[in-house]
């Protein structure tokens, strides 16, 4: 394994050296005015309740990959991480991220085998923006989302800079390397090459509970991405690599996997995932119409898990092929756009739970239609539908709606609603279970997807949003409800019995309510503040209970203030953040002994990040910052702890830090 | 015969004449105006003209750059339905009563 990823290495940057070096013709320096600019952005004018955080913001919280970088976004809240994986899963309206369509450059990125990691499998220095639309989304890239879209730009290779350099270090022994080469290779085409590797060499049980606080880890994950850009012609286009490799360890602090694995000498854990990317993109936008374009996007993946539990075994492997091609073009005038276009899927999956072969073949094939009515002034309207054909989900139809209405100035009203559908790969999303004594049984009612249904929900959304002047600062306040209504959800049930957990069919729902309050206290020093109010219910077999693991009422404060740009670009920046939890619903562990027992509820708590930058110069700064720095702990974070290999062993129900305080520092440094 | 000749080339040539003219024409146009309010009315008086497929207008440069099928339309029929709604275009101006009718942040100075 070792040598190929060596071999594979020396290959790209063999690739990427030997293109040939052409001399700089650009020597004019071009001044950049973006102090100013917000590091999230949300229009009044766009259609869509969406939200662009740029660069900018991913700066300002340790951030080392996108699962961490939603930190100080109070539309998308950041579970903590559990003791297993290490790895931190995002929600939605109180959804988890398999609800969610998440895409890299509009290729759907996060989704099937790697519903559980795929998050931190990229790397935030990558990322140039990413734009987060709250509710039933676009029908152009698919019918799965249900509770909104995440969509990820990463660097182009045209805009890039020649040289970045990212090191990063923390006391919970995390090292992070980040390193992109960009050339131009002519006037036309441009190549970046991404390197990233983090590693987590040492053993930390802060708790002391005879567990691994965080995985041991390593991580090498390259990219090769190339563009191509022909502004006379209309032509665009881009072929990107990928690689990647990421191993972790968790388990008891004694565990050893080569003397130790599928014994009951100590418990551990290993999930070791390969996984290689190709896509290509080809754009072109018609001479003298730049209203008009056409799009062909193409991606195929493989994906290998290979992993175990304990005494579970679980292995998955995805080989997949994803083809969109889009049209777009006008009705009459720019008034009047639309979008339509076929999307292509193809998934062949190997899994095994232990000896069982849950092997499949998914395919899928669509077309969509997508209208978009501007009238250039106070209302617009995005009107999509698909329809579908799946070889397990059947024939079926996606319509989704978007309206926008400004009443006034700086005010604006949305309207949102659509359905979604989507095949629950119950496994791969709640593999944090196989590290648990419970037992999986699958209530099937004879469906083609484990024996289970599809899931299919309807998402409603209002909004309303007002910009003011607050003694003279620049506020804005925001309210928004989402309703979702799971006509069938794949309910996963640890409410019955804490040695067992059960996936079934049912109805469930899902309100969110957010209320939202920014203002400008000072030139450079902004205030964000949120608070998010979540009833998300479902009928389990043992009655009515809220979801497990979500807080019902939930409060976001971000405090940023920078000071001015001195001569060089020097320049503090410091960051604050708040998050406060009420309590949550806790798996169902009545049944066990009186030690492993959880209360019903979680207590409350807040967790405290804070982060000072030091901009040395344009191109070189330092920053320091501290996690959790109220050092919060989760009581108990493994149930049966002292017996790993008992009935009431579970290290899936985490509600709060693991580790206590932890502090960070690290460099950027860039070669204009 | 000749006559048939005559017309097939005076057909021919009308027909191509008519192809010169092209489906996706762009114009620019200079129009008077100051803010957002007056960019929303300007590129709303040139949508409201059948055959412009788009409009944009600038601030800075006070120039409207349109896309419009000449088989439809001209700058001529775009500068009159700006004129209409009280903004002067090279030419064609706008009328006293319309011009008086503009939104008070609107209120070019006249040329």
């Amino acid at each position: 394994m070792q040598k190929l990823h060596i071999t594979l290495l020396l290959l790209f940057f063999g690739a990427f050296l030997s293109a040939q070096e052409l001399p700089k013709v650009d020597s004019l320096k071009t001044v950049e005015v973006e102090a100013s600019r917000k590091s999230i952005r949300k229009s009044y004018t766009i259609t869509a309740n969406t939200a662009v955080m740029t660069s900018k913001e991913l700066l300002k919280a340790a951030c080392c990959n996108l699962a961490e970088s939603f930190e100080t976004n109070p539309s998308i809240d950041v579970n903590f991480s559990d003791a297993l994986t290490g790895t931190k899963q995002i929600k939605m309206l109180g959804l988890t991220s398999p609800y969610l369509m998440i895409t890299e450059e509009n290729i759907p990125s996060v989704r099937g085998a790697s519903q559980a990691y795929g998050l931190s499998f990229t790397p935030g220095t990558w990322v140039e923006s990413i734009q987060i639309t709250k509710g039933a989304g676009s029908v152009v890239n698919g019918f799965e989302s249900i509770s909104g879209q995440i969509n990820t730009e990463l660097i182009k290779p045209t805009n890039d800079i020649p040289f970045f350099l990212n090191v990063y270090g923390s006391t919970d022994s995390r090292f992070e390397l980040n390193t992109h080469f960009n050339r131009k290779l002519s006037d036309k085409w441009s190549s970046s090459l991404f390197l990233h590797c983090n590693t987590r060499l040492s053993k930390n049980d802060m708790n002391d509970d005879g567990f691994l606080d965080n995985p041991l880890a390593k991580q090498v994950n390259i990219m090769n991405r190339y563009q191509y850009y022909n502004a006379e012609k209309g032509w665009v286009s881009f072929i990107n690599f990928r690689y990647l490799n990421d191993e972790k360890q968790a388990g008891e602090v004694g565990f050893e996997p080569k003397r130790d694995k599928f014994t009951f000498n100590k418990w551990g854990s290993e999930i070791n995932t390969q996984r290689f990317d190709v896509a290509t993109k080809v754009g072109y936008v018609f001479k003298d119409m730049p209203y008009q374009s056409i799009g062909f996007q193409n991606a195929f993946t493989a994906h290998n898990q290979d992993s175990y539990f304990g005494f579970n075994r679980y292995d998955i492997r995805q080989d997949s092929f994803y083809s969109n091609l889009i049209f777009n073009s006008i009705i009459n005038n720019t008034m009047h756009k639309f979008a339509t276009g076929l999307n292509f899927t193809y998934d062949n999956y190997s899994e095994f739970v232990n000896l069982t072969d849950y092997s499949r073949t998914d395919n899928s094939v669509g077309g969509f239609f997508e209208y978009t009515y501007d009238n250039g002034d106070d209302f617009s309207m995005i009107l999509g539908g698909r329809a579908d054909y799946h070889n397990r989900l059947g024939f079926f139809a996606t319509p989704r709606l978007h309206l926008r209405y400004n009443p006034w100035e700086k005010g604006v009203l949305r309207f949102s609603a659509g359905r979604g559908k989507r095949a629950a790969n119950i496994f791969a999303e709640n593999q944090q279970l196989f590290a648990s004594s419970r037992t999986f049984d699958i209530l099937g009612n004879g469906g083609k997807i484990y024996g289970l249904d599809p899931e299919i929900a309807w998402n409603y959304g209002v909004g309303f949003g007002q910009k003011f002047l607050l003694l003279g600062k620049n506020a804005d306040v925001g309210v928004d409800f989402y309703r979702t209504d799971f006509q069938k959800q794949a309910i996963v049930d640890v409410m019955q019995s804490p040695q067992q957990v059960l996936f079934y069919n049912g109805k469930s729902y899902a309100n969110s309510l957010q209320i939202e309050f920014n203002v400008e206290i000072l030139k450079h020093f902004d205030l964000r503040t949120a608070y998010k109010y979540y009833d998300i219910g479902s009928n389990y077999l043992s009655g009515d209970f809220q979801r497990p693991l979500q807080a019902k009422h939930r409060f976001f404060a971000n405090l940023a203030y920078a000071t001015h740009i001195i001569e060089k670009g020097r320049q503090w920046k410091f960051d604050y953040t708040l998050n406060w939890l009420g309590p949550q619903q806790l798996p169902n562990t009545r049944t066990n002994p009186a030690v492993d027992r959880l209360p019903e509820f979680s207590p409350s708590f807040a967790v405290m990040n804070a982060q000072v930058t030091r901009t040395f110069s344009s191109t070189f700064e330092v920053y320091i910052g501290g996690e959790n720095i109220g050092n919060y702990r989760q009581d108990r974070a493994i149930l049966g702890n002292e017996n790993p290999f008992g009935n009431t062993f579970d290290s899936s129900i985490v509600y709060a830090p693991v580790f206590g305080q932890m502090y960070y520092a690290g460099l950027r440094f860039k070669i204009k | 015969m000749k006559n048939i000749i005559i017309i097939l080339l005076l057909t021919f040539g009308i027909s191509a004449q008519a192809q010169q003219k092209s489906k996706n024409a762009k114009h620019t146009i200079l129009v008077s105006g100051n803010c957002e309010q007056c960019k929303k009315r300007i590129e709303k008086a040139a949508f409201s003209v059948n055959g412009v497929k788009s409009a944009d207008w600038s601030i800075e440069t006070q120039q409207l750059s349109l896309i419009l099928n000449e088989e439809k339309t001209s700058p001529a029929d775009v500068k009159k339905a700006v004129a209409k709604l009280g903004h002067d275009s090279e030419e064609t101006k706008a009328t006293d009563l319309d011009y008086e009718n503009l939104h008070h942040c609107c209120k070019y100075d006249r040329k």
